[in-house]
């Protein structure tokens, strides 16, 4: 979170599109049956991703992924920028799930499986050709923006809260290596989500506050800074079990405010800016994560969060100036390229392992980003 | 609203194509009626020569050095483009693009910063260099002119790599220092992804004259500094030391200067414990008057050959004007263009004060280094000052209408 928490950001209110997906009406026969043989066949193994057929024409197109490996896996269809087309999630070794997705234009998109559920995922190209007649006005995109960025959301929530529910029992076992391991974990579904979630002012503190936030008198210091400070630096403590279970229940309240909440495209592009601005104040500088120092772990899932939420505006962004997203590309992968230098297997080094140098360069590269994700907001308003 | 803001008001520019005609008409009208008052003065962007080297010297200075981020040579090239359009309207006392900081979409970051809206143009001027360093980094390396060749260490060299250097440097002079810290703000953002700040520097007070026109100003020594530097009234000799000329070097640097900048630190307590004696006896100037010892008034010319009653050289053999001046130097001689800073204080109690020294000149090596060698090896003063910071740059001639920084360099 901000320092001062910034309440209302995203909050408010309404907007004039509404979140219906335009209905796509395909020209061509129905994607996926086209070739004459189903859906198109995804065996997903723990080191392959076989899709059977790698064009489609363009419309609903239907994926069946069989997991065929060990691992829980995941599967994607991107567009330009990383833009989410459809995802499956959580799909168990032995089992196949059917994925239906809407591709209305023709193009390049990539596939990816994610064994683990970890990573950028097992890619591979993949074509849609021709196009699918629809209306494709600007409040159509921007109506499809805030529903791809709502699935966004959605699937963020759906993995924060199982992996803090991991993280809190771990916590009340009065085990620390185990709730330290699964510290970080459980962060990165809650930072690449961190706008949605400020914007609720009233429980982000509690789930997300500082040790040196100044609060009421009575409330106490909760959350995961709390819970962090416990195990890196002072010990379990006789409440920190108490503490565990309330992070649950304000992660639950905070889950049902973001299920009723509205989003425009402002506070989606906006959204994207602030977490690069929480990038550059708080994990750059090593305040976020005091005690356990895995700010890049944060770091990491601000920027995928902020590149999520420009994702979803690209086709406006694209539409409004064409010039802003070919900026945009080179930018979100030059983070992503110099993060990988401080990856540690599955993980990141710590804050306190990184030299002024490390942190120049980063700060580079977030300004370099941080200039072409504030002109979103204006581009998609012009 | 808009007339609240005399930045816009000044001008009333519309667009782009309009701006370049406005600088015109602004210039010459400055240049042909009554003098305007201080703070309207506008220096003319473009020129024979990029404006802040023999500009009247303004009395406030923010410096830049920057990095290029990519080895792109478009980019950087494309960012040269963008910059000079910006540059020439905040000289001219308007925002980077009309209605930049207050007009245009809401929802979008202002495109000027803002911080000089109802700031007059206060004679900024925006001088561009390019650092050895860029070059190699952009494939341009048969354009490297020779005088760009690292300095020597000098005796009592204390550079910080942090303070040293740079593919590109912007120097923006003016009589506001919102107005100079404004102009280089901008233009670091607008680079954001192609560059990166290396160092900047803050300058206070002028410590130079570059026009006859104006007084000699004092360094925090509390001496007058510059009394015989070279002056915009001398064109022949600013060809000979400052400009340089065809055939100095590769072509796109013909008309343009190097900049040598220098952040020398000064121990201003201790030299404040120095008897007036032995500060006039070390700089060889008296510091009331400033004029050379023996002579009475400032500009009178210093005679060196001069002895007093003792028998002994009335000016100092070690004296600093005597190791700097054009007599003991073979005829050389710089367009000196410093800044007095004070960067706060050191955490040891003393202030992190000094000079910002700053010239300009035709070839350093044949220039700058022998002068600097003088001085580091024999004047009494570097018992009371370090240098920490060094860099040097070559800045291009002056620009035509509808021309770029760098263009020549670029497009050779």
């Amino acid at each position: 979170m901000s320092r001062t928490s910034r309440g209302g950001a995203v909050t408010a209110v309404a907007v004039a599109t509404t979140a219906a997906l335009a209905g796509c009406v395909s020209t061509a026969a129905p994607a996926g049956d086209a070739a004459g043989g189903g859906p198109i066949a995804v065996r997903a193994a723990d080191d392959a991703c076989a899709v059977s057929v790698a064009e489609a024409p363009a419309g609903t197109i239907t994926f069946a992924i069989d997991n065929t490996g060990s691992k829980v896996t995941e599967f994607y269809l991107y567009g330009t920028g990383d833009r989410i087309m459809g995802e499956v999630e959580n799909i168990g070794p032995g089992l196949t799930r059917r994925m239906l997705v809407e591709v209305p234009d023709g193009g390049s998109y990539t596939t990816s499986c994610r064994p683990g559920m970890v990573g950028d995922g097992i890619r591979a190209p993949f074509e849609v050709t021709g196009s699918a007649v629809r209306s494709v006005d600007t409040d159509t995109r921007l109506a499809e923006a805030t529903a791809g960025y709502r699935r966004y959301v959605g699937s963020q929530i759906e993995a924060l809260v199982p992996r803090t529910q991991e993280f809190a029992d771990a916590v009340k076992a009065g085990d620390v290596e185990g709730p330290k391991a699964l510290f970080p974990v459980a962060r990165t579904y809650w930072e690449r989500i961190e706008p949605v979630a400020e914007s609720f002012g009233d429980i982000d503190p509690k789930i997300d506050g500082r040790f040196d936030d100044e609060r009421e008198p009575g409330v106490g210091f909760t959350g995961f800074h709390r819970l962090e400070k416990d195990l890196w630096a002072d010990g379990l403590q006789p409440d920190s079990a108490a503490v565990a279970d309330q992070l649950m229940v304000d992660l639950g309240e905070l889950v049902a405010a973001v299920g009723a909440v509205e989003l425009t495209p402002v506070q989606l592009a906006n959204g994207a800016k602030e977490l690069l601005d929480e990038v550059a104040t708080g994990k750059i500088t090593g305040e976020e994560d005091r005690y356990s120092h895995t700010d890049l772990w944060d770091f990491k899932a601000n920027v995928e969060g902020s590149q999520g939420a420009v994702a979803a505006l690209r086709p406006v962004i694209d539409e409004k100036d064409p010039t802003l997203g070919p900026l945009l590309d080179p930018r979100f992968s030059a983070v992503d390229t110099l993060l990988e230098t401080y990856r540690v297997g599955d993980g990141f080094r710590l804050y306190t392992e990184l030299t002024p140098d490390d942190i120049r360069k980063m700060t580079e590269a977030v300004d370099a980003l941080g200039e072409p994700v504030s002109q979103v907001a204006g581009v998609v308003t012009s | 609203m808009t007339g609240v803001f005399s930045r816009r008001k000044l001008l009333g520019w519309t667009g782009a194509g309009a701006a370049v005609a406005g600088v015109g008409a602004a210039t010459g009208c400055a240049a042909a009626g009554a003098a305007p008052a201080p703070g309207e003065r506008v220096v003319p962007f473009r020129g024979a020569h990029q404006a802040g080297i023999v500009t009247a010297a303004q009395d406030r200075m923010h410096f830049v050095t920057l990095d290029v981020t990519t080895g792109d040579r478009e980019q950087v090239r494309a960012l040269l483009e963008r910059w000079t359009p910006a540059a020439e309207r905040m000289t001219a006392g308007a925002e980077t693009t009309p209605g930049g900081a207050v007009d245009l979409n809401p929802q979008a970051p202002p495109t000027d910063t803002g911080e000089a809206l109802g700031l007059p143009p206060s004679a900024l001027t925006l001088t561009f260099g390019v650092g050895a360093t860029l070059f190699d980094k952009l494939g341009l390396s048969a354009q490297r002119p020779a005088g760009l060749a690292d300095l020597p260490r000098f005796t009592g060299d204390q550079l910080d790599a942090a303070l040293s250097g740079g593919d590109l440097c912007i120097q923006a002079c003016a009589d506001d220092p919102q107005v100079a810290v404004q102009a280089v703000r901008n233009l670091v953002r607008m680079g954001f992804g192609t560059t990166a700040v290396r160092w900047s520097q803050l300058g206070f007070g002028r410590t130079s004259s570059t026009s006859t026109a104006q007084a000699t100003p004092r360094n925090l020594f509390g001496f007058k500094d510059g009394t015989n530097n070279l002056k915009a009234e001398d064109p022949a000799s600013l060809d000979q030391h400052v400009w340089v000329q065809p055939g100095d070097g590769p072509a796109w640097l013909d008309g343009g200067s190097y900049l040598v900048a220098r952040r020398i630190r000064m121990h201003v307590e201790i030299w404040d414990r120095t008897s007036l004696f032995e500060q006039e006896t070390i700089i060889g100037r008296t510091n009331g008057e400033g004029a050379a010892f023996g002579r009475t008034a400032e500009f009178e010319t210093a005679d060196f050959s001069a002895v007093g009653p003792d028998g002994a050289p009335a000016i100092a053999m070690e004296a600093h004007v005597r190791l700097a001046s054009a007599e003991s130097l073979g005829g050389v001689r710089i367009l000196r263009r410093g800044y007095n800073f004070v960067d706060g204080s050191d955490g040891q109690g003393h202030l992190n004060a000094g000079l910002f020294f700053v010239a300009f000149m035709r070839d350093p090596h044949g220039q700058f280094v022998p002068m600097q060698r003088a001085l580091a090896n024999d004047d009494d003063l570097m018992e009371y000052i370090e240098h920490t910071g060094s860099a040097v740059f070559a800045c291009p001639a002056g620009l035509g209408e509808g021309s770029y920084w760098g263009q020549s360099l670029f497009e050779s």
